[in-house]
C-alpha cells in the first residue's frame, strides 16, 4: 500500500515540475489537471471518497475555467523572471519556510498512525473519535464525513457557502461587461 | 517520507507563485499549494489498513471493530469544504486575469504594474 502512495507523490510531484517549468501555458493547465486528478486517485487509496468524487468535479469546472482564460489570449508565452531583488528576497523566503517546515514534521506521528490516535494517548477526548463512535446513533448518518459537515458541524458549511457565494460575487462583477457610466471615472 | 513528499509540492507552488512572472502561471502555482495542504490533511488521518468512515451493515453489530478501524472522518469532511472553496477562489482569480488581459493585452505582471486611467 505504501508504494502506491509513493509512486502517485512522484507522478504528483512529476506533474508539478513540468506545470512551472513549461512555457506553453496549456500545457501548464493540462499539468495541473494531472495533478488534480492523480490527487484525485491518491485520496481514494486514502479511503477517502467523498474527497475523491468532489475532486474530480471541481477539477472539470477549474480546467475549464483555466483553459478559457489561456485559450483567448495569445501572447501566453512569456518566459524569464522577475526583477533580481526580488527573486533573491523569494528564494531566501522560501528556504527559510522550507527549513521550518522540515523541522515541523519532525513532531508528527508517523505515516500510517492518525493524528487523533496520537493525541488520544494524551488526552482524555478527543473530537474524531467520538464523531466515529456516535455519528450513527447520534445524527442518524451512516457516512461520518456527512454527519460531520451537515450535523455536528453544519454552521461551518453555512459560512463556506457564504464565502462561495462572495467569491462568486466578485467573479460577477469582476467579468460583467455593461457598466454603468454614469460617475466622471471611465470603467 | 510521504509527508515530506506533500511538504516539496508545497514549496514546488510557493516557488511557482513566487518568481513566475505570467499570472496565469502564479494562478496555477496558488492551486498547486491547495493541492499539497488538502493532500496532507488527509495523510494526517489515514490508518495503515483502515477503512472509509462509513458505517455499513456488518458494523453496526460489530461496532467496535469498526470504531478501531476507521480513518479520520474531521478533516475530510473540513477538506471537503476547502476544495469547493478552492474552487470558488479560482474562478475569482482568474477572472481578474481576463479582466486585465482585455485593459493591458498581456500577462506579464512587470508591464502592468504602471498604473493607468
Amino acid at each position: 500500500m505504501f508504494y502506491i502512495f509513493l509512486f502517485f507523490m512522484i507522478f504528483l510531484l512529476i506533474a508539478a515540475l513540468i506545470a512551472v517549468h513549461t512555457d506553453n501555458l496549456l500545457s501548464s493547465v493540462i499539468c495541473v489537471g494531472a495533478i488534480g486528478f492523480g490527487g484525485s486517485l491518491m485520496f481514494l487509496f486514502l479511503r477517502a471518497p467523498d474527497i475523491a468524487i468532489t475532486q474530480i468535479v471541481v477539477e472539470v469546472l477549474g480546467l475549464i475555467i483555466l483553459i478559457r482564460a489561456t485559450i483567448s489570449s495569445d501572447k501566453t508565452f512569456i518566459s524569464g523572471q522577475r526583477e533580481f531583488f526580488g527573486i533573491v528576497v523569494s528564494l531566501a523566503l522560501l528556504l527559510a519556510i522550507s527549513g521550518l517546515g522540515l523541522k515541523a514534521l519532525d513532531g508528527l506521528p508517523n505515516f500510517g498512525t492518525p493524528a487523533f490516535v496520537a493525541a488520544g494517548e494524551i488526552e482524555e477526548t478527543i473530537a474524531s473519535q467520538e464523531y466515529i463512535e456516535q455519528s450513527l446513533s447520534k445524527t442518524g448518518a451512516a457516512n461520518a464525513v456527512a454527519a460531520v459537515i451537515l450535523d455536528w458541524r453544519a454552521y461551518d458549511t453555512l459560512g463556506e457557502t457564504t464565502v462561495l457565494f462572495t467569491s462568486i460575487l466578485g467573479a460577477v462583477v469582476m467579468l460583467r461587461k455593461k457598466t454603468k457610466n454614469t460617475g466622471a471615472i471611465e470603467a | 517520507m510521504l509527508y515530506a513528499m506533500c511538504f516539496l509540492l508545497f514549496v514546488i507552488g510557493l516557488y511557482c507563485a513566487l518568481v513566475k512572472k505570467n499570472m496565469v502561471k502564479i494562478v496555477i502555482g496558488i492551486m498547486i499549494m491547495e493541492y499539497a495542504v488538502n493532500l496532507f490533511l488527509i495523510m494526517l488521518g489515514y490508518r495503515v489498513g483502515g477503512v472509509a468512515p462509513i458505517v455499513g451493515h456488518e458494523d453496526i453489530r460489530n461496532m467496535g471493530k469498526f470504531v478501531s478501524e476507521s480513518v479520520d472522518p474531521l478533516p475530510q469532511a473540513l477538506v471537503l469544504t476547502a476544495i469547493v472553496i478552492s474552487l470558488g477562489s479560482l474562478a475569482l482569480m482568474i477572472s481578474i486575469c481576463i479582466r486585465t488581459y482585455e485593459k493591458y493585452g498581456t500577462f506579464d505582471i512587470t508591464r502592468i504594474r504602471r498604473l493607468k486611467g
